[in-house]
């Protein structure tokens, strides 16, 4: 295990340091004391590497993330996994707004609360959230699914096309153009995985499915009048 | 951008330790907003007396003579404690609409900060660090206290432009977001006859308070109101005699993170402000929820009450 104190040796060097891992390092096991609620811990990673950052975060950790695993044990801070490719992210705490904002691949596994446009315009990315969400979650989601074993806040899903939501407890409102929908074997196959995979227990059928009515796809000449 | 700090003690024993966790609570958060900086800051009970916090950008000339002045105009034992840009006014109760008055005829280069009981305002243009230092904000002691760095958008960087807005006797504002109806709401707040000094944004949410409480609203229903009438984005803390609140806009944009132990609560537009705090590791740490206001007082529970988006 590598240790790097932040306070010590500053947050250029650090990301450094990890961005200097490749695919066969040796040295696969990373730990980040005194973060501080420092912003851009662990950004840009590309290598199978796993990073333990002991305590909160600030603004966008493990943002840009491929290949490596950063485990989080505190609270996240807005935008943390933004734009995540592959790899894993794990927070232990809460999650700030924003989380996986536009992230194409990969997991982000959060253990408490996620809050407000959680998994904005994902793309691919699947977060599961073992709390609750908060409002504008996958607002203009691509694709990925988000799960929630709490429940979720306003306007889930708004404007979305083909990503999945898949939510335990209650939804306080539906945004536009989502709705809910049949969960089918091949839905609860899917979770199970997902959950397996979070390492969260929780029974697949007792969520409900929500996604695209698929309306807002196509201009729709009778809507005309409304531009 | 902007960043808020904000500290309610519970434990008296940390008192005297105020200004110190404030000011290095201030500093970090001068790249949200290094502009200018300022405090509010609830200690020193008057004992009977009203404070006033004024500021003059020629203090040397503004302020000599200044005590011997206003108790003559206002009768009675008037003091002036000069600290830099500002000096804090202990005035007889109930002169403070005298003591205005006064000011803006024998002196009208002085600007009035706040008035109250307990609250002092200091705020200048300048790094939070250099502002705060001006001051000596880490030597003061208090009950609670609130404090702003600025990135201004919307109004020039000016000492006036600077938070914390005094709304009413001990309250203040201070606020990170932009109002995008500040002006249709100033000329609307100015028929009312409301007192409106700058074209900045904040001091309307500030004097849009300031009317609603003068109309007989309870901080708390102003604050609710305002989810109403001011358009844009808004974090604000408020402060009162006894307590603060905190509200965000129902969109909730701006960032907010709260911590609470035994001993304090506290506020932060990041968690990185709230990191040298007292066993801030032990804290309950969340952030708070929007279209919701938040109160804690010395004198009652805090309290909870989310409004209708």
């Amino acid at each position: 295990m590598q240790t790097i104190d932040l306070t010590q040796v500053g947050l250029r060097e650090t990301n450094k340091t990890l961005h200097a891992q490749s695919g066969d390092t040796n040295q696969t096991a990373w730990e980040i004391v005194n973060p501080r609620g420092s912003h851009a811990i662990a950004c840009g990673l590309d290598a199978p590497i796993e990073v333990i950052v002991k305590g909160s975060t600030g603004y966008y950790c493990g943002g840009m993330n491929q290949q490596a695993t950063v485990n989080i044990h505190g609270s996240a801070g807005p935008g943390t996994g933004e734009n995540i490719m592959s790899g894993k992210i794990v927070i232990e705490g809460d999650a700030s707004q924003y989380l996986g904002a536009t992230g194409h691949g990969g997991l982000i596994v959060v253990k408490g609360n996620a809050s407000s446009r959680c998994g904005i315009s994902m793309k691919g990315v699947n977060i599961v959230v073992q709390g609750n969400i908060g409002h504008m979650s996958a607002f203009m989601g691509q694709s990925g699914n988000l799960v929630v074993c709490g429940d979720a806040g306003d306007a889930l899903g708004d404007s979305c096309y083909e990503a999945r939501f898949f939510v335990r407890g209650s939804v306080k409102s539906l945004g536009a153009d989502c709705e809910k929908k049949e969960m089918r074997e091949e839905h609860l196959v899917l979770l199970q995985g997902l959950l397996d995979e979070a390492g969260i227990d929780a029974d697949p059928s007792e969520f409900t499915r929500y996604g695209s009515a698929r309306t807002l796809y196509n201009f729709d000449v009778d809507n005309a009048g409304a531009y | 951008m902007c960043g808020i700090v904000g500290l309610f003690l519970k434990d008296k024993s940390l008192e005297p330790q105020l200004g110190d966790l404030l000011t290095k609570m201030l500093v970090t958060m001068t790249d949200r907003g290094p502009d200018s900086a300022g405090i509010a800051i609830y200690g020193r009970e008057s004992n009977g007396k009203t404070k006033m916090t004024v500021q003059s950008d020629t203090p040397d000339e503004d302020f000599a003579g200044l005590d011997k002045a206003l108790a003559k105009a206002l009768g009675g034992d008037v003091a002036v404690e000069v600290s830099s840009t500002h000096a804090i006014l202990t005035l007889p109760a109930g002169k403070t609409a005298d003591a205005r008055a006064t000011l803006a005829e024998i002196s009208p280069s002085i600007r009035v900060m706040s008035r109250g009981d307990s609250l002092e305002i200091y705020k200048e243009v300048g790094l939070p660090e250099n502002v705060a230092e001006r001051f000596k904000i880490d030597q003061m002691s208090g009950s609670h206290g609130i404090g702003h760095t600025r990135m201004a958008t919307e109004s020039a960087v000016t000492t006036m432009g600077a938070h914390p807005f005094n709304t009413g006797d001990d309250q203040c504002l201070v606020h990170n977001g932009s109002l995008s109806n500040h002006n249709s709401l100033r000329r609307k707040l100015r028929r009312a006859g409301v007192h409106i000094e700058t074209e900045n944004d904040t001091e309307v949410g500030a004097a849009y308070l300031t009317w609603q409480m003068q109309n007989g609203a309870t901080l708390g229903e102003a604050l609710e109101s305002s989810l109403d009438d001011l358009d844009g984005f808004f974090t604000f803390v408020v402060g009162t005699k006894d307590g603060f609140g905190v509200v965000r806009d129902p969109i909730a944009c701006k960032p907010a993170v709260m911590a609470e132990t035994d001993q304090y609560v506290a506020f932060g537009s990041e968690y990185r402000a709230l990191v040298d705090l007292p066993r801030i590791e032990d804290a309950r740490v969340w952030e708070p929820e929007p279209a919701t206001v938040y109160f804690w007082s010395h004198d009652t529970a805090p309290t909870t009450s989310e409004k209708a988006a």
